[in-house]
């Protein structure tokens, strides 16, 4: 579990000195992953199987384990939420509206979108 | 030890709202399960209802309540790159999927800010609010970079970008029933682009391969925004 963990900070840290060096508009985090997948797959490469649970090793249980409880790291920054739209006080119900509307239009426009090209280019 | 001066001790401590965090999220979670998953019951919706309560009930500063947390949230980072693991495990689903992918982002990118913008505009809301709405549907690290960089006040686009996840990740799957769509890889971009991590973690509860495309969308978007967002601002105020 160890060198697990020291993968997955390892991406991130090289990630964010990457964004840093270079001033992408990225998250860091979101350069890990590319390190991740490129390393992983190298590995894959390389092994006699082929096998992704083989190349990935420990990194892939603690991956998924992460990513089952994803939830709960979104708990910290939500419990903000109420000190900062207190601050905007009389705005706050539209504001929510706005969100509500906002985001059932991006649902529906990316869905449909994505739906009705994979037609369009015979995948479905 | 009076039981006051015991309280005093522990509310400071980073290890009591450590502890409250994750517990709360446990019975929350529980909750869910016990609800069969229903899309009301969300487990981060309970928790930072109940945390919330908590934290005014007691006038506990969200400062200090944040002193304690930030181990949670910290693991954020290592959340993030963790989603290499299902992605390649996905490969071949996401490679058949390229051209539907870059279409839906192209017009989702648009559609969530441009829809957030232009109501905001329509409403009257003052010029700052319609900046704090702009990066609403990306990751709070892209969405705070986002808001410095067109003059809106980070504080607030946070609790926007938090609030639009957890309103996507409650009416995602209603929605996509209403529309009759059963494709977990559409399902799962959309949430992804529209509600971010939270969108995401919603996905992965559902099935891994919905978890994956959100995952996907959700690092797409954060680049698509920040890239379109200071255009937008900077055509929207001549």
């Amino acid at each position: 579990m160890l060198p697990a963990i020291a993968v997955l900070l390892l991406c991130q840290l090289a990630g964010e000195s990457l964004v840093r060096a270079t001033g992408m508009p990225v998250p860091g985090p979101v350069i890990g992953i590319m390190i991740l997948i490129a390393g992983v797959a190298i590995r894959q490469r390389v092994s006699a199987t082929h096998d992704l649970a083989d190349a990935a090793g420990p990194v892939a249980p603690l991956a998924d384990g992460l990513l089952r409880n994803l939830s709960l790291l979104f708990v910290p920054a939500g419990c903000g939420i109420a000190e900062r739209l207190a601050e905007v006080g009389p705005h706050v119900p539209l504001l929510l509206l706005i969100l509500v509307i906002s985001t059932v239009l991006a649902l529906v426009a990316t869905v449909t979108t994505f739906i009705a090209v994979r037609r369009l280019t015979g995948g479905d | 030890m009076e039981i006051t001066s015991l309280w005093v001790y522990l509310s400071a401590a980073p290890l009591f709202w450590l502890t409250v965090t994750v517990a709360s999220y446990i019975a929350a979670d529980r909750l869910a399960a016990a609800s069969g998953r229903h899309p009301l019951v969300n487990p981060v919706l309970i928790a930072v209802a109940f945390i919330s309560a908590l934290l005014i009930a007691t006038g506990t500063s969200y400062g200090t309540y944040f002193e304690g947390a930030q181990f949670v949230h910290f693991l954020l980072g290592p959340a993030t790159v963790a989603l290499a693991i299902p992605m390649l495990r996905n490969v071949a689903v996401l490679r058949a999927n390229l051209i539907p992918m870059a279409a839906a982002l192209a017009v989702g990118a648009v559609v969530a800010m441009g829809s957030a913008v232009g109501l905001a505009v329509l409403f009257g809301l003052p010029q700052e609010m319609v900046a704090a709405l702009a990066p609403k549907s990306v990751t709070t690290g892209i969405a705070i970079g986002v808001a410095e960089q067109i003059g809106a006040d980070p504080a607030l686009t946070v609790a926007l970008v938090i609030a639009t996840g957890i309103i996507g990740a409650v009416i995602v799957t209603p929605l996509m029933n209403l529309l009759r769509i059963k494709d977990y890889a559409a399902r799962g971009f959309a949430v992804g682009l529209a509600a971010h991590g939270i969108g995401t973690a919603r996905a992965f509860q559902v099935s891994e391969v919905a978890g994956t495309f959100a995952g996907l969308a959700m690092g797409l978007n954060a680049l698509v925004t920040a890239l379109l967002a200071p255009l937008l601002m900077r055509w929207l105020m001549g």
